[in-house]
Formats: C-alpha cells, sequence, structure tokens
C-alpha cells in the first residue's frame, strides 16, 4: 500500500492544526474578553467558513493568494516563490476551515473557567499575562483539545479548498508530487483502483479514530485534574 | 503599620453605595444584610471593580485617587482576599496554590515556607493533594493559608466561613484571631453572623442600603440580645 498520501495529509493537518489552535485561541479571548468592535460581527465572520461552500472559500484563497495579488507578490518579493499550487496553500486552506470550530470550542472552555479563580490570581498578583498562561488556558484545556481535534479532523478531510488552491498533487516534507489522502481516495475511485482506495479509506478512518480516543483520555485526564 | 482609609462612590443600576471607612491593624468586622454593599466594599478595596468617583490609601499608598486618575492595578496593591467560594485553584496542588502568590520570597524557599505555612493552619498533610479532595475545612484552612503567603499588606475575607459547622467555624475563628495579630495589617471580615463578630472584632461596620449605619467597638455596636 502506498502510504504517502496518509503522511502527506497528517503533514498538512499537524501544522494547520497548530497554526488555527494560535490563531483561533486569540480570537477566542478577543471574543470572551469583549475587546474586539462589533463583536456580533466579528462572530459571524468568524463562523462565515463554516457556511460557505469550500469552493467558494478556496475561490476567495486563489483570488487572495495568486501570483498577482498582492499578497502573492509580496510573498514572492520575499522568497522568490509562489503561495499557489504548493504544500503551503494546502495548509492555509485547511487553516482557514479549521479557525471557527477552534474558536467554537476554546470559547466554551473558556466561558467554563470560574471567574472568580481569575480574580484570585489577580489579588495574589498575578500579572494579566501570568494569568492568562497559569489560570485561563490550563483550565480550558479541555476545550483547546476539543478544538484542536476539531481543526485536525477538518484539516485531514478537506478536500474542496485543497484541491482548489494547491491542486491534486504536491510536495510535503520528504514527500514529491503526491496527493493527501482525501484527494488519493477520489483519483484512485475514478482510475477504477477500487482496493487502493478502499485500503486508504480504512487507513484514514482508524488513524481518526485512533487519535479521538487519545484526546479523549487526555481530556479525561485533565478534567479528574 | 498603615491605616487603610476609604472613601468612595459606586452606582450601578438602581443601587448605590456612598462609603467611608477607617481600618486600623487588627480586625474589622463589616456586617449587613444581603444587598448592603459589602461585597461591592471588597471588590472596590481589592481592585476588582472601579467606583464612580473616590480614594483609597493605605498609609502613605494611594491605592485609588479617581480626581487624580490613580488607580494602582490589583495585582500591584499586595493584598489577600479569601473568596466566599474560596477559589482554590483546582488544577494545582495545595502547596502550589499557597506558593502562586509569594512574590517577595526567594524561589528557593518559596516550597518550605508553603509548607511551613500549611502546618501552621494545620493541613501541612494536604501539602501534595488537590482541592477536589478536601472537606470544607481542609478547603478554609488551605485558602487562608494561601492568602496569608503573599505578606499581604490589607486582608479581605468575604463570609469565608458561612457554609461550615458551628465547630468548625468556631475552630477557624480562633486560627483567624491568633493570626490576625502576627500580621499586624487591617483585616476586614465580612460576616452575617453577630457570634462571629463578637468573638473576632477589634472594630464592628453595620452597612445598610449602601451606607455605614454604624461603627465601633464590638460591644457598642453589637446588639447583645441579637445572638443567632
Amino acid at each position: 500500500m502506498n502510504w504517502l498520501p496518509l503522511f502527506l495529509s497528517l503533514q498538512v493537518a499537524t501544522i494547520a492544526m497548530l497554526f488555527a489552535l494560535v490563531i483561533g485561541t486569540a480570537l477566542a479571548l478577543l471574543l470572551v474578553w469583549k475587546k474586539l468592535p462589533l463583536p456580533d460581527v466579528v462572530a459571524a465572520l468568524i463562523s462565515t467558513p463554516l457556511v460557505l461552500p469550500p469552493t467558494v472559500l478556496g475561490y476567495y484563497l486563489l483570488t487572495i493568494m495568486a501570483p498577482h495579488s498582492l499578497i502573492g507578490r509580496a510573498f514572492h518579493w520575499l522568497t522568490g516563490g509562489d503561495i499557489i499550487f504548493t504544500f503551503k496553500a494546502a495548509v492555509i486552506a485547511a487553516t482557514v476551515g479549521s479557525i471557527p470550530l477552534v474558536v467554537g470550542a476554546v470559547k466554551v472552555g473558556l466561558d467554563a473557567v470560574e471567574p472568580n479563580l481569575i480574580a484570585a490570581a489577580r489579588t495574589l498578583g498575578a500579572s494579566p499575562a501570568r494569568v492568562l498562561a497559569t489560570v485561563t488556558l490550563p483550565l480550558a484545556a479541555p476545550g483547546i483539545i476539543a478544538g484542536a481535534m476539531l481543526a485536525f479532523a477538518r484539516a485531514l478531510g478537506d478536500y474542496g479548498m485543497t484541491q482548489m488552491v494547491a491542486s491534486s498533487r504536491f510536495d510535503g516534507f520528504g514527500i514529491h508530487n503526491e496527493s493527501p489522502a482525501s484527494i488519493f481516495v477520489i483519483d484512485e475511485l475514478v482510475a477504477l483502483r477500487e482496493d487502493s482506495a478502499r485500503n486508504m479509506a480504512i487507513a484514514t478512518t482508524l488513524l481518526g479514530i485512533v487519535l479521538l480516543v487519545l484526546a479523549n483520555r487526555l481530556t479525561r485526564r485533565l478534567q479528574r485534574g | 503599620m498603615a491605616d487603610l482609609v476609604a472613601k468612595f462612590a459606586v452606582r450601578r443600576g438602581e443601587f448605590t453605595a456612598e462609603l467611608e471607612l477607617r481600618c486600623a491593624p487588627g480586625i474589622t468586622c463589616v456586617m449587613g444584610r444581603s444587598g448592603s454593599g459589602k461585597s461591592t466594599l471588597l471588590s472596590v478595596l481589592a481592585g476588582l471593580a472601579l467606583p464612580d468617583r473616590g480614594t483609597i490609601a493605605l498609609g502613605d499608598e494611594v491605592w485609588l485617587d479617581r480626581g487624580r486618575g490613580i488607580c494602582i492595578p490589583v495585582h500591584h496593591r499586595r493584598l489577600a482576599y479569601v473568596f466566599q467560594g474560596l477559589a482554590l485553584f483546582p488544577h494545582m496542588s495545595a502547596l502550589h496554590n499557597v506558593t502562586y502568590g509569594m512574590r517577595e520570597t526567594p524561589r528557593a524557599e518559596r516550597a518550605s515556607k508553603a509548607q511551613a505555612l500549611l502546618d501552621r493552619v494545620g493541613v501541612g498533610h494536604l501539602a501534595k493533594r488537590r482541592p477536589r479532595t478536601f472537606s470544607g475545612g481542609e478547603a478554609q484552612r488551605v485558602a487562608l493559608a494561601r492568602a496569608l503567603a503573599c505578606s499581604p499588606k490589607l486582608v479581605l475575607l468575604d463570609e469565608p466561613f458561612s457554609a461550615l459547622d458551628r465547630e468548625l467555624r468556631a475552630q477557624l475563628v480562633s486560627l483567624v484571631r491568633e493570626l490576625a495579630p502576627e500580621l499586624g495589617v487591617p483585616v476586614i471580615h465580612v460576616t452575617h453572623s453577630i457570634i462571629e463578630a463578637r468573638l473576632l472584632a477589634d472594630h464592628v461596620v453595620q452597612l445598610d442600603a449602601g451606607k455605614v449605619i454604624a461603627e465601633g467597638k464590638p460591644d457598642d455596636v453589637l446588639d447583645l440580645g441579637a445572638l443567632e
């Protein structure tokens, strides 16, 4: 069996999950702290990727990151390369799709932190940054882990956006001109290689289940304290 | 040691509080019905709520002067606040809860000082355990140790014993009575209990509808007939 599509998907999903976690947690904190102007509009904008068809999002990303666009030209000037039709584009597409899921899950985690615990940390002399690092984020950890899992699953399963901005084959770390698992399954079916498509489908499913079990165990352990 | 002098006004919707008080080192019991302004008083003194106007000073240190735009943030006020629900950090051991506020103590000495404090309040054996395993009385003692650990200049106790049975409450009242003179700072203890106030207070302040309606020595202010 060709494992490379699964490895490529894992690379994209892991990096996208990390980016989505950082950006999504920051957005959730700003929403919970009410630091954003027009919070209802911002919350709706953050959730938009959930309601748009992946091809529409893909179209926007394609337009924003195209070689002749402002971002495309700036990136070319900085690195000499393009974003579109590369591993980077696949990561960006997966990140954009995952951010609203992270924001939602982390917000639930943050809302569950008792305000008195934050007040107690402040009266004990902790600076706002220390309160965040030692009380707020550790106590919101179950929400953050749930967000990470959702982001990873969303990134692993992305098809439409990836196809549009990264094409069906691109390079990964140590992987040359390969399809990610979600696209590989369709390509193999179309090419009437059903065995290969089924093996990849089963491998992806097993991987998803193992990761979910691990995340659930980690969450339970944190909640037990 | 410094007196706390506070004079401020807060308006929150229908509720208005205009409070003026001076607390010397020792225990001041603040009494009053629900909604009389006790919690507002503690929140404003701690810096968790901002009054509309007023000043708060501890000796020469001005913590708040709305007229001059001074407001020292909570984490620079060096106070100890024992919340009604105690607010022990559930993800930290008792020892870690106590060391959390030890800014002044060198890092290497924190654990031993925290252990000594836990021993002092009678819960040294809980040092490595987390709050979810504590009984009500044990949690109170850990919360007291945590409050004392930060070498506070002001101690605020928000009905800390209200959820305890009579016997435990008596034990903790005598513990606070024993610890307060050692601290040598103003201790403001909010309570509903006349017995608690009589046992603890050097000074009593009675609030009603956001105003101080009586203050003085416990014998002068408390109604001796109205025991629980």
